[in-house]
């Protein structure tokens, strides 16, 4: 199951450089919601911050909460492996293991973390890559193809059976289909849509159309501020801010 | 209309018949030394190798006969410890420059190890009889690993460090995105995504350090006799070599040469060894 996320006064930075600003938000489990605005406003690192991966990053830093499920993320002691484990994510550009088969790409999670059952790593693997809509595409070659050696879709798509292999209760996705064509972006829509039944998704998104098919809330990021959250359908139709009008009907960004 | 698959210019086609031709003459020039040592090698050496060479001590002075098969053993081990001692370290300060360090220990470091590369060996030899031999009072095959093993670190530590900075930081982040450790993600997916590169480092190294005899001569010593004991003097082949070449009679001048032959012989077979043993399970990477 999915779990809820409250994030409280979370302000980022790199070195001196603000870029987030005091963001509250509330993102409901089981749901799909979209962060989306201009380059530079925020949006990644906004989803790097739930999943500590903004900290991996020399200088950066952060203050404020975060919430997801039963962890606060940001409490002194938590483990941020731990956190990451509860935590999938999914990058801009497909990023598989090139020295690993395909296999081995979804079963790193689980194996690296000292999981050897052999029968159950298969039956994670097959459910995994079942789940992102790979696996009659790969099954064939599961442990004679690098990851690297597939195409971009399948790239992408194998990069979520690895992130879903772990079983997070949240799945990030950043940009997921930026480096992808129509056709591969369709699949992962898809995709999306039926991972909601199970999981909490966050997707950052640079297009907004992407937003309104897959989305069911929709964030607005301008220069660090969250200026407007709300049901996709309002953003889209009748947004309460003037920039978040401006810019989904393309005044600017 | 102009058409793109015409007929290139006479001029066009010379030049670049000449540029080839410079770049197969270069390659050619490159080759041509290693050829030239390889096949003298075998020519004066073949001669004296036999079974006996490769299964005997060497004979007393005089009597003609005898082998190396000592200071085979005796390289191996000295070899052996060498890289037990350097492989690790090696790594391990390559992985610290590359991962971990920022600042001023990480550049100290580097400056340190491209110093420590352009060391003459023979300072190293001497180094380590200050640091492992005079202690001990007395000459031994530890000690020869200990140098050899000194010589190798900067190599490899710099080849690694470079290795591990063409790997893409993506992977990185989608091993830590996963929840796997620092320390594990570092050594299975980022060491092993650079692990060709790493390992030609590591040979690199090895067959640098498998041909030295000057960082020997007062560690391993050598020994005319059998010896498997790590903390006794011990033959090694280029010390035998370097023996049998200065002295005067025909017979070991002869045992020189394919000592020498056997050395490289030696050293290609376990560069081969390892490429094969690590290229073992991998995967394909055409789609």
């Amino acid at each position: 199951m999915g779990v809820a996320i409250e994030v409280k006064e979370l302000s980022a930075w790199f070195g001196k450089a603000q870029v987030l600003k005091e963001i509250n938000i509330k993102i409901g489990a089981n749901a799909v919601t979209a962060v989306i605005g201009p380059s530079g406003c925020g949006k990644s690192t906004f989803i790097r911050c739930l999943n500590r991966m903004h900290e991996t990053i020399p200088e950066a830093r952060l203050s404020g909460s975060v919430q997801v499920g039963e962890i606060e993320v940001y409490k002194s002691g938590q483990d941020a492996v731990d956190v990451r484990r509860r935590i999938g994510m999914v990058f801009q550009k497909p990023n598989p293991f090139p020295t690993m088969s395909i296999y081995d790409n979804v079963a790193a999670g689980l194996r690296l973390n000292g999981f050897r059952k052999r029968r159950e790593l298969d039956q994670v693997v097959e459910h995994s890559l079942r789940m992102s809509a790979l696996w009659d595409e790969v099954k064939d070659v599961l442990k004679k193809k690098s990851g690297a050696s597939l195409s971009g879709g399948q790239q992408q798509r194998l990069c979520i059976a690895r992130a879903l292999a772990v079983q997070p209760e949240l799945l990030l996705m950043d940009e997921p289909c930026s480096a992808l064509d129509p056709i591969s972006t369709g699949k992962i829509e898809e995709l999306i849509f039926q991972l909601k039944t199970e999981y909490t998704v966050v997707i950052v998104t640079h297009n907004m159309q992407q937003a309104a098919r897959v989305a069911d809330y929709t964030g607005f990021f301008l220069m660090g501020k969250l200026i407007e959250y709300d049901k996709t359908e309002k953003i889209f139709t009748t947004p309460s801010d003037k920039r978040t009008e401006d810019y989904i009907t393309g005044r600017f960004g | 209309m102009p058409s793109l698959s015409r007929p290139l210019s006479v001029g066009r086609r010379l030049s670049n018949l000449c540029f080839i031709g410079l770049a197969g003459l270069a390659a050619l020039l490159v080759l041509a030394p290693l050829a030239a040592i390889f096949s003298y090698l075998v020519y004066k050496g073949v001669g004296a190798l036999n079974w006996d060479f490769l299964t005997h001590t060497p004979r007393p002075v005089g009597e003609a006969g005898g082998g190396m098969a000592n200071a085979i053993v005796g390289s191996s081990i000295v070899l052996g410890i060498g890289s037990i001692l350097g492989v690790p370290l090696g790594i391990g300060a390559g992985i610290y420059m590359a991962e971990f360090g920022r600042g001023r220990y990480t550049n100290v470091v580097r400056f340190t190890a491209d110093v420590l590369n352009g060391i003459p060996s023979i300072v190293v030899g001497i180094a380590v009889y200050a640091l492992v031999v005079l202690p001990q009072q007395h000459f031994s095959a530890l000690s020869g690993g200990v140098a050899l093993g000194i010589m190798m670190i900067p190599t490899i530590a710099r080849t690694t460090e470079e290795m591990l900075r063409m790997v893409p930081n993506t992977i990185r982040e989608a091993a830590l995105g996963l929840g796997i450790p620092q320390w594990r993600a570092t050594l299975q997916v980022t060491l092993r995504t650079a692990s060709k590169g790493v390992i030609t480092g590591v040979m690199l190294a090895f067959a640098r350090v498998a041909g030295e005899t000057a960082p020997l001569l007062f560690t391993a010593f050598g020994n005319q006799f059998w010896n498997l004991n790590p903390n006794q003097p011990t033959a090694a082949l280029p010390l035998q070599i370097f023996a049998y070449a200065i002295s005067p009679f025909d017979d070991w001048h002869r045992q020189a040469w394919a000592g020498a032959l056997i050395l490289i012989v030696l050293i290609v077979a376990a560069v081969t060894a390892v490429r094969i043993v690590t290229s073992r399970g991998s995967v394909e990477h055409s789609a």
